[in-house]
């Protein structure tokens, strides 16, 4: 037993499930409603599972989005934001969602939130990291790659001085996004719905084998971590004047090196990466980001490494 | 055999792009000849490009008020302007007084129409009905001229339906349907392949107009014969998803017992027609408000006759 490795790590007593933070985004939006009415399958003994429905009215038109990105409002001047009657949505929304699964930052906050999007990026299965230093996460990812093998699933580290951005599941003590593609917004994919299930099968299991006292030894992961936005090149009305290159299309997380194509022009130009190093694009070409001027994210691999953990109560 | 067609010659086609604002191919390509036109211009007639539907391409949705593409029937055309009417019931009069008016003799005679789906349909021509003589010579002409795909013909109309759609106030039209693509992306390789069938359908005319006999031929086409909804819960939402053996399955047979939906609890539905069909727009994503999950095609044979200029 390698204990003076181990940390002791609070019980996981309040997990919620997050679907429909983007209306459009259907995978997370037909489980969690599913689940609603019928959660046996996301229940488990050691703790408490709630679905929940982040933006309802997003959800019922079939958009992302209201007024702003849900998404993106998880600050403290957005949540502080006093409700007077032209408040976006979005953020009188994120005020109420704060109150019932926070507050951000306080020991009353959920201790888990998995929350549920859909991107057309082909990603396949990712899980999404805000911290790395965060070590029960990191062996929850660890748990729940194991489980999937041979199939794989990427691990997406957002945590950047700049490109952080205020997430829904962020008012939890753990944060987790679950992100599967490819599936257009508005279209609901059998394959692509049985994937998330699956996460959360094993994500949930993590929890409750954890909570039982299991103790996980040390590990490491592989993980992309957000590096730059890349913009479409654009004319001087700001319209997009080529599209994403036909050979990096479809291949998010494969390699990315000096002299590949990344953009095609309308009159058939090819205009290449020029960089040093070997970066691996993800977000290839996701609908959502046309309006955030991102054709794709630049991430680089590198290796977190978890401590031990156990649970202190078991 | 059927005697020869004899047409006059084209002189005015027009080209929409944008008619669902967030069907991007035709987006893009439509406003790239807006600035530079050159490759669409033949000797022989004039082409003239448009967006159809700019607020809802600003917006990057299907429609604003409702939907463009089945705005162009009599009675929405002819209805008086109303002050709370949908946005696209008074763009429709407009276009079909530039391009129209339906019907007449002034209309233009032929418009291209350009259309993405979500569903795997691949590089489809979308034609009103067999009897549209010159559109169906056109399409067999993009099917043995544009090699890089099978370009299948889908026949939308019902028999006693009005054609309903943008390029029904010109005299004949075609409209493209390529798919996947998620709405509100371009594809690089979608809008190749676009581009191309725009250049085979225009290079199709200039042949024509310049006198080039098109003799008969038989061609297979799949015709419309009905919707089939998702199953739903008393509420309306739907209670299952298209199966994985149907997902991207378009334009392939589907037997009886077949299946075709999967519930969330796994539970699966079968097809219970007595024949088999063809779907296709399986999965779409702008008809789970129209209430299909995919329309059902019966595969047809029909003979056309030759065509050349009066």
């Amino acid at each position: 037993m390698t204990s003076c490795y181990v940390v002791h790590e609070a019980p996981v007593r309040r997990v919620a499930i997050f679907g429909g933070t983007h209306g459009n985004e259907l995978s997370g939006v037909f489980l969690v409603k599913h689940w609603q009415e019928n959660g046996a399958e996301i229940q488990r003994t050691s703790l408490e599972v709630k679905p929940f429905i982040t933006n309802p009215r997003a959800v019922k038109k079939c958009t992302r989005y209201i007024d702003c990105d849900l998404n993106r409002v998880f600050d403290s001047d957005n949540l502080g934001m006093q409700v007077m009657d032209n408040i976006p949505y979005e953020v009188r929304r994120a005020q109420e969602i704060n109150h019932i699964f926070g507050p951000k930052d306080s020991d009353d906050a959920y201790d888990l939130i998995f929350d549920l999007h859909n991107t057309t990026s082909n990603m396949g299965g990712t899980l999404i990291l805000e911290n790395s230093r965060n070590n029960f996460i990191i062996q929850m990812f660890h748990y729940i790659k194991n489980a999937l093998t041979p199939n794989s699933c990427p691990v997406f580290l957002i945590e950047h001085p700049n490109l952080k951005y205020a997430t829904t599941r962020s008012i939890a003590k753990h944060p987790i996004g679950v992100e599967v593609g490819p599936q257009p917004q508005g279209v609901l994919r059998a394959d692509i719905l049985d994937k998330m299930r699956k996460i959360i099968k094993h994500g949930l299991d993590f929890v409750h084998i954890f909570n039982e006292g299991k103790e996980f030894p040390p590990c490491t992961i592989e993980v992309y971590k957000i590096m730059e936005k890349v913009d479409f090149p654009r004319n001087k009305n700001d319209e997009i004047t080529a599209v994403i290159h036909p050979s990096l299309q479809d291949q998010d997380w494969q390699p990315l090196n000096n002299g590949d194509p990344i953009f095609l022009t309308i009159d058939g130009e090819t205009i290449t990466y020029e960089g040093d190093s070997t970066v691996y694009p993800t977000f290839v070409n996701e609908a959502a980001y046309y309006e955030k001027k991102q054709a794709f994210v630049k991430t680089v691999k590198i290796k977190l490494t978890a401590k031990g953990i156990r649970s202190s109560f078991s | 055999m059927a005697a020869p067609l004899r047409l006059k010659p084209l002189s005015r086609v027009a080209v929409s792009g944008g008619t669902h604002g967030n069907e991007m191919s035709g987006i893009y390509l439509a406003k790239h000849w807006l600035r530079d036109p050159r490759e669409l211009q033949r000797s022989s007639f004039t082409i003239t490009p448009f967006l159809s539907n700019l607020r809802a391409i600003e917006k990057c949705v299907r429609y604003v008020g409702q939907d463009l593409n089945r705005s162009f029937t009599t009675e929405f055309l002819s209805s008086v302007k109303a002050e709370n009417e949908p946005y696209e019931l008074n763009l429709a009069r407009e276009i079909n007084q530039t391009y129209g008016p339906k019907g007449s003799a002034q209309a233009f005679d032929f418009m291209f129409d350009l259309h993405n789906t979500t569903a795997n349909m691949g590089t489809c021509l979308i034609v009103d009905s067999e009897e549209n003589l010159l559109s169906m010579h056109m399409c067999h002409y993009i099917q043995t001229h544009y090699r890089l795909s099978p370009c299948p013909i889908y026949l939308y109309k019902s028999p006693d339906e009005e054609p309903y759609t943008i390029y029904s106030v010109a005299k004949a039209g075609l409209a493209l349907e390529l798919g996947p693509q998620a709405q509100g992306v371009v594809r690089a390789d979608l809008f190749a392949q676009m581009r191309a069938l725009i250049a085979c359908g225009l290079d199709f005319i200039e042949l024509f107009n310049k006198g080039t006999v098109f003799p008969a031929f038989e061609i297979e086409v799949y015709k419309f014969t009905g919707i089939v909804d998702y199953p739903r819960y008393p509420d309306g939402e739907i209670s299952a998803m298209v199966h994985p053996k149907l997902q991207d399955k378009d334009f392939h047979p589907l037997n009886p017992g077949d299946p075709i939906f999967q519930t969330f609890s796994g539970e699966e539905v079968l097809y219970e027609g007595n024949v088999t069909i063809y779907p296709a727009f399986i999965n779409e994503a702008a008809y789970y408000e129209k209430q299909i999950a995919f329309v059902k095609l019966e595969k047809h044979i029909f003979s056309i006759p030759s065509l050349q200029r009066e």
